[in-house]
Formats: structure tokens, sequence, C-alpha cells
């Protein structure tokens, strides 16, 4: 049991349940100044995911990339400062908007562009695509496809990492959609109940970007708090600002901290938007009005670190010369992809089975 | 050798391997303080603890899941469906995820899991609670499926199960708990993919699994006693890699086969053993395949109703007579 001190100590840092997504003037009530190299740094991150973004949505519209492809423009404050969190031994688990978390988990964003595209050398050799980005070795375990599936899967490797006592936490992320589905209020109760005895170190990362495709919060739910849900099965939660990045971040390490500490799950729901479209072939939009998303750019996560570094003096040709070492980057990726061969055909049968594989099942 | 019940053979098996490894834990609903509906867990609460002998609320779709989440953290859990009906409300799970994880990772993950229960019917639990799913959960490609009928397989392909990479649908005859046979003592496997000669004959194969091996030994020692015919039983025991080459062979030797399940007939392990025989023995065979199985009706409930659904001794006579070109019993029931 902790000292009263350190109870005391605990109390302070713990998110605030009412913050009531104002966690924005909070921050700047606290000491917390986050350096402005650091901040430079995030910068440099999520230019280079809207890019990336931006160079898979081309990809899918000249016919480079098949299926479905969700990008994650608008919403890079939240995964950029919530993996900021990672340390090795945790683990990340998210739905099929994916290609943020594993870029910034650090995998080659070239096997991630030759993933989308198809190609041998792609991050799961061109078997999962878009929606199913692993790389384990970094902490990755994908990359889902069925909303609402993944996320017992989460609570469970969280018990697994408690029970083994690797003291890792599992980073487990939810869009507003995945919250109505039976699978997150199974997974959810687990979690609580779990956690009681110290054996659940989930980290919920709810992202709510306002609609599951294109159902509106109101419009699938009569209970719109979102974060509220999480009290039905006692998991202590707190909204964030997901387009401020300094809010998401101090959130963020409160949270991550909390749960290591405690073997309990949290939860935070990050309020932000996707200015894109849900999948890419979402050209319509018939579900928003022109004036709303007008509205969400104005809050663009990168236009407002661009404001705060400007704020701090950052000169603009520093910023200038990470947008075009980012455009090249993103250039030499896609050519990458484009370049790279397809998949060897024999590897149709293969990973099936981890034995005898492929195993024979006729005959 | 000791004899046990297919119970405790089981839940041997599982004691047993936990004791070895750490990293296997049981979950289910009501298997630990309870002690298992079937009892099937009884007692191992008080082994291992609740840590490891884990009760779940009832939500299938949570606990299998979070189990497969524990395996891709490097656990191995066993989990208990109460029975395979239930599984229904974690079709999700297992065949979107704990199937599919290894491949569409790139080989980057493996998926140590085993869900065990009874399967079947045969005790008037009506439609939602009566379901032989081995084709259903055969029919995935990244599942394993067994279905042993024996308590000396019961307990060896448990623990092949548990030490497997990947997962398996352990389809227990549920009829059969209470079954008594030799048990061998401490660890040995039994080989999946693999099926058991479970009587040698010459005149006629018969091809079934989990409980209708019972049903297939007592007929083919009847027929041997009164009628001088020679069946052969094969227990596939494994649907889930299957094994080909033993019913081919046999049916070699006998030119003649009848497959039996619980099942429905449609899209069945049945079809799946008859293709493979027209595929590769076609010029062996003196008469077509013959197949026995459930009525394509929702199991119903009244005791005379229910037996009338299940493939009975005088349908698989029946269906052997076919195959033989002789003559049907007077009163036979034509099959469904």
């Amino acid at each position: 049991m902790a000292t009263t001190q350190s109870q005391g100590k605990r109390r302070r840092s713990e998110p605030d349940p009412n913050s009531n997504g104002k966690a924005g003037s909070r921050r700047k009530q606290q000491d917390q100044q986050v350096d402005t190299d650091k901040l430079i740094g995030f910068y440099q991150k999520m230019i280079q995911i809207r890019l990336f973004e931006d160079a898979a949505l081309r990809g899918f519209r000249t016919g480079k990339i098949g299926g479905y492809l969700h990008v994650y423009s608008g919403q890079e404050a939240v995964a950029s400062g919530f993996l900021d969190t990672f340390r090795d031994g945790d683990y990340v688990i998210t739905a099929y908007r994916d290609h943020a978390h594993v870029l910034l988990l650090g995998s080659d964003p070239k096997a991630v562009m030759a993933e989308l595209y198809g190609k041998g050398a792609g991050l799961v050799k061109g078997k999962g695509g878009s929606m199913h980005l692993f790389d384990t070795a970094r902490g990755m375990y994908g990359g889902y496809g069925i909303v609402g599936g993944h996320i017992p899967l989460g609570v469970g490797m969280a018990f697994g990492q408690a029970y083994k006592k690797t003291g890792g936490i599992t980073q487990l992320y939810l869009g507003d959609g995945a919250i109505h589905n039976g699978a997150f209020h199974e997974g959810a109760n687990l979690a609580g109940l779990w956690g009681k005895d110290g054996l659940n170190p989930t980290l919920f990362v709810l992202e709510n970007n306002q609609y599951g495709m294109g159902t509106s919060v109101e419009r699938a739910t009569a209970m719109t708090d979102l974060s509220r849900k999480f009290e039905s099965y006692g998991i202590e939660h707190t909204q964030v600002d997901g387009m401020d990045l300094e809010a998401v971040l101090t959130v963020a390490h409160e949270a991550a901290d909390r749960v290591r500490e405690t073997g309990k799950p949290f939860a935070v729901e990050a309020m932000t938007y996707r200015i894109g479209p849900h999948g890419a072939a979402d050209f319509l939009e018939k579900y928003r009005t022109k004036e709303e998303v007008r509205k969400w750019r104005e809050r663009d996560p990168i236009g407002l670190l661009e404001n705060r570094l400007e704020e701090l003096g950052v000169e603009d040709d520093r910023l200038e010369k990470i947008r075009a070492d980012a455009k090249t980057l993103t250039e030499e990726v896609v050519a990458f992809a484009d370049e790279s061969p397809e998949p060897a055909i024999e590897e149709l049968i293969t990973d099936v089975y981890t034995t005898n594989d492929p195993v024979r099942t006729s005959g | 050798m000791p004899v046990k019940t297919y119970r405790d053979a089981l839940r041997s098996a599982m004691a047993e391997e936990m004791e070895r490894d750490e990293s296997v834990v049981l979950l289910g609903e009501d298997i630990g303080v309870y002690g298992g509906t079937h009892l099937v867990t009884n007692g191992l609460i008080d082994q291992f603890g609740p840590k490891r002998v884990i009760d779940t609320p009832i939500a299938e779709n949570g606990f299998t899941g979070a189990a497969i989440g524990m395996a891709m953290a490097g656990m191995k859990p066993v989990v208990e469906m109460m029975t395979w009906n239930f599984s229904f409300q974690a079709a999700d799970q297992i065949i979107q995820n704990a199937a599919k994880i290894r491949y569409f990772s790139g080989g980057q993950v493996s998926i140590p899991l085993v869900i065990r229960g009874p399967n079947g019917g045969g005790v008037q639990l009506s439609a939602q609670h009566t379901h032989s799913l081995e084709g259903f959960y055969g029919h995935f490609p990244g599942l394993k499926v067994v279905s042993p009928s024996t308590p000396e397989d019961v307990k060896g392909m448990m623990l092949t199960a548990i030490r497997d990479p990947d997962p398996v649908i352990f389809l227990e005859a549920g009829a059969l708990y209470g079954t008594k046979g030799e048990v061998p003592d401490g660890d040995y496997t039994v080989e999946f993919g693999k099926a058991r000669v479970a009587r040698e004959g010459s005149d006629v194969t018969l091809v079934g699994y989990g409980r209708q091996v019972n049903l297939l030994l007592r007929i083919a020692e009847k027929l041997a006693a009164d009628e001088k015919i020679d069946a052969e039983v094969i227990d596939l025991r494994s649907i889930r890699p299957f094994d080909g080459d033993t019913i081919v062979a046999s049916v070699r030797k006998t030119h003649r086969a009848v497959v039996v399940q619980e099942q429905w007939r449609w899209f069945s392990v049945a079809s799946e053993v008859a293709a493979i025989i027209q595929e590769q023995a076609f010029d062996e065979l003196d008469a077509p395949v013959a197949r026995v199985s459930g009525a394509e009706t929702p199991a119903p409930y009244a005791r005379n109703l229910e037996i009338a659904a299940f493939p009975s001794e005088r349908q698989v006579i029946d269906a052997i007579r076919g195959v033989l070109y002789l003559e049907q019993s007077a009163t036979s029931a034509k099959s469904a």
C-alpha cells in the first residue's frame, strides 16, 4: 500500500475525470513545458504522416492501392502524443486506421507503403494490406478490420503482460464507432474486472473523430458523452482535446504512468476529427457539411502546432526545410513501393499455420 | 494400464500441462468455483488458484477474444465453451481473429489457443443447445479441428492441442464424458491428422468420429456375429488436418464405404470424405459412398423425435446393406 504522501503525489498526477476536454487550458496552469526541439520533432513526424497519407490517397485514386484505405489525416496529434509514452515491452493494437501508429513506432515507411501497394516487401508480405499492419518487433500487434473486434484482444494482451510481470502496458485504440459494439462492452467489462487485481494494464485511447463511418455520434447513441461509457465497467477516464498535441502529451503521459503503476485500465477520449474521407472511396461525404469540415480544418493539429512553434519563435525556414525533406522522403517511399516486386506466388499458401504449413487437409 | 473416464482423462491432461507450464491458464464460465458445468475442470481452482483457473462472465465474444490476446502475449490459454452452441457468440473472434491473424500478420504472430467443450446432442436439449460444429469450424483455414472419442485419445490430443502453436477447436463428445477406457499415465501425445483404425475388417469401411464411433463399433460386432459381415471402423479423430490416406487405404481393401455423422448432411464432413474417396479411389469403389447424417431440421426436444433426428443403428445397417447390395430390412426408415 502506498504511503499517504505518495498517494497524494499520485493524485496530483491523475488526469482529472471532470476536465471535460479543457486539458488545453489546464496545461497552461502546469509547469510542464515541452521543449521546443521536442515539439519540432513532433512536427516532423506529423508532417511525414500527413504526406504519407496524401500519397496513399493518390495511390488509391490511380489504382495502385486496392481494397479499402482509411487515412489518419486530422488525427495525427492523438497517436503522436500517446505513442510518445511507448516503452519496450508495451503493445499497441488498433483498428483499420492504422498507418500512423505503425509509422510512429518506427516501422520503415517504405515497407508500410509497399504493403499498401500489395508488394512482397510490404510490412506483412502483402498479405494484409492497409488494415492489417503488424510490426511485433516494435510492439505493433495490428491493424484489425472488424469494428470492435480487436478490443477483447487488447484486454487479453494486457492480462498477459501483468500475468508475466513484464512491466509493459497495452495501448488499445478504438474509434467512436466501436463503442456501440458488443465486443467493446464485453472487453471493457473484463478489463475493469481483471484490473481490480492489477491484472489489466490497458490504456484505452478512444479516438472520437465524430463519425462511425458516416454516422455521427448523435445519430448512434442517446448517451453521447462517450468516455462515460467506461464508467459502467469500473474504468476511470478523462477527455482531451485531440487536436492539441501538447494537451495530448500531458494527458497521455499521466495516463500511461498511472496504468503502468496500478495495473488497472484507464481510458482517454481524444476529441478529434478526420479531415479526410472515411475511406478513400468516400467521395460524396453527404453526411457532413463543407462548413463543418472547414471549421475543423481551422483546428488542424498540424496547423495548431505550426502556430505554437511560431509563438515559440521557431523560424519558418526551419519548418519549410522539414516539409521539403518530408516531401522528398515520401517520393522515395512511393517510388520504392511502386517499383517493388509483387509477392512470390508461393507466398499464397504460407503463414496459414505455424507448423505443418501448408497443412494437408485432403487426401 | 489405469482405467479412467473421458472426463478424468481430459482433466488430467490439462492439470499435468499446467504443472509443467505456467503459461497455461483456463478460462470459461463457471469452470472454477462451480467446478464446471460438466465437471471437467472440477477441483482445478483449488490446485492452481483463480489467476490460472479464471471464471468469466457469460460473454463468449469477450473472453474468447481476450484469450486470443493472451495467446498473442505468449500465454497458452485453454478456453471452455460451456457447450459449443455458445461459440456462435464468439464466432467473430474465432473466425475473424484466431484463424486469420497469423496469415494477415505475414507470419509475425502465432495463436497457441485451445477452445474446448462438448459438441453434439443426444440429451434432449433441443434446437439452440444441440449442434455438431465440426463441419462449420473445419471449413476455416487457420483452425485445427479435432474430435477425440476415447479417454486415451482425449488426453493425448489435449496435450497435443495445448502444445500446438496454432488455434485448436477441441470438440469433445459430450455424451461420452462418463465412458471409461484405459489411459496411460504421464506425458504422451496423439498426433493431429492421423485417423485411428478402431476395428479392422475387410467387407466395408465405416467412417465416423466422436460418439458415432461407439455406435459403429457396436454395429460392426453385431454384423460380424449375425451376418458374417466384417466391417472396418475408422475413427477420424482429426477433422482438420484430415487423414485421407487411412480412409483411402481402407477403401482399397473393402471397396465400400459408409460415413456416419450426427451433423447435417449438406456441406458436411461426410460430404468431404465421399469426395476424397471418389477423387483418390474411384476405380476401387464397388458402390457409391453412402452417408448417414442428422435430420435436416433444428434439433427437436421430444425423446422420440430426437432419437429419430440422429443416425440410428437401423439407418446405418441399412446403409451398409445398401453398399453391399443386400436386401434392406423391412422396417427401414429412409435416412434423412
